[in-house]
């Protein structure tokens, strides 16, 4: 069983850790300038988008080159965001989103991953 | 009402939102659980992530960003910056818990999330002062606990799963980093900083790989972000309060925020030091 990650897990707990414990244990500086704060605000929406886009949108083939791909999960992506938004629950998007791709492969009307 | 009465409504009170909380974590851990199965991560990996990062969001992103074979220090510092907006939850608890013994402090930091953030917080404002026991409940009893035993059970149970592209769970990974980043967007920076860092990061994984591209469009999203006028709103949410909490917490979870009146429609960070408002 591969424990590789193990490292890195604990390299990003220390990473985390200093924004969890920092002004706990020494109040006061946490006193960012405000565009450092308005600027860490804005990451978390752009990374986690970014992630989501290059995950359904970029595939690399059998020799390393990656290329554009449009498929069935870009739908499942959309009504995901689409029933979160609606309904203000991830849980209700995921089975939204997981269900259009079972159904769409099931009935043929997409293809599976390669 | 004497005030060991007072102590048992209210922590009460702080298990009846803790156990829903918990049911919500452990739904979504055993999803994480499937995600990290499916990008190869071991039952052990899966776990020391669950127990020495333990936020979800980042956990979350880990998994693709080993996936798209992102190298570990572009790893680290993307999961520092997803991070830290547990500075301000941090900085919003320091006021109520200075007469905690140190080390207490440092154990507390680590179990700090979004859920414990919000619970405690709303705890202590009922009491009107902090109870450490409390603080444990909301830590360790609602998230720490159902998190990590969810993860084991999706991490494992997960690949007795036979071919998870037929059932779509392939796409569970994109979907809730999109579902995740919906709960982020309140505004148009939000909205412009997320489809910036869309664009890029696929523009930019198509000539120089995933990994690179997901870091382009993390940091460089937030920067076009930046450009967009900021147009206060009644639904903007500052960060470090329980409102902001609910937004970041797992999906699903709700907080009771008895200060949402006051709370609502500032429109910008918050920092409480600043302020000796709502201190203990």
């Amino acid at each position: 069983m591969s424990i590789e990650l193990v490292g890195l897990a604990l390299l990003m707990g220390l990473a985390t850790y200093p924004s969890r414990a920092l002004p706990l244990l020494a109040p006061g500086i946490e006193r960012l300038p405000a565009a450092a704060l308005e600027y860490l605000r804005l990451v978390g929406p752009a990374v986690l988008a970014a992630l989501a886009a290059v995950d359904v949108m970029v595939l690399t083939d059998p020799a390393g080159k990656p290329t554009f791909h449009v498929g069935i999960e870009w739908a499942a992506v959309a009504m995901c965001a689409a029933l979160t938004a609606w309904r203000r629950n991830l849980l209700v998007g995921l089975v939204g989103g997981v269900v259009l791709v079972a159904l769409a492969r099931a009935t043929g009307v997409a293809s599976f991953p390669l | 009402m004497s005030d060991e009465a007072a102590l048992g409504e209210s922590r009460r009170e702080l298990a009846v939102g803790a156990l829903g909380i918990g049911v919500s974590a452990a739904g979504f851990g055993f999803v994480y659980g499937l995600a990290a199965r499916d990008a190869g991560f071991s039952p052990v990996e899966a776990m020391a992530m669950s127990t020495f990062v333990f936020a979800g969001a980042a956990q979350f992103a880990a998994v693709g960003y080993v996936a798209s074979g992102l190298a570990w220090p572009g790893v680290i510092l993307l999961t520092a910056l997803l991070n830290a907006r547990h500075l301000l939850y941090s900085a919003a608890l320091a006021p109520w818990l200075r007469d905690t013994p140190r080390p207490r402090r440092a154990l507390m930091a680590h179990l700090l999330t979004d859920e414990a953030f919000a619970l405690s917080i709303a705890h202590f404002g009922r009491r009107g002062q902090a109870d450490e026991r409390g603080y444990w409940i909301a830590a360790i009893g609602s998230t720490f606990i159902p998190w990590n035993l969810a993860t084991f059970a999706g991490v494992t149970i997960g690949g007795q799963i036979p071919d998870p592209t037929r059932f779509g769970l392939d796409v569970v990974f994109p979907a809730a980093m999109v579902g995740l980043a919906v709960g982020l967007v309140t505004g148009r920076r939000e909205l412009v900083a997320a489809l910036s860092g869309a664009i890029l990061g696929v523009t930019v994984s198509l000539v120089a790989g995933p990994g690179v591209g997901v870091i382009v469009g993390g940091m460089g999203g937030p920067l076009i972000g930046l450009l967009v006028p900021r147009v206060p709103t009644a639904d903007a949410t500052a960060l470090g309060t329980a409102r902001s909490a609910e937004r970041y917490a797992m999906p699903g979870a709700r907080f009771v925020d008895r200060d949402r009146g006051r709370e609502s429609g500032r429109g910008e960070p918050t920092l409480p030091p600043d302020s000796e408002e709502g201190l203990p």
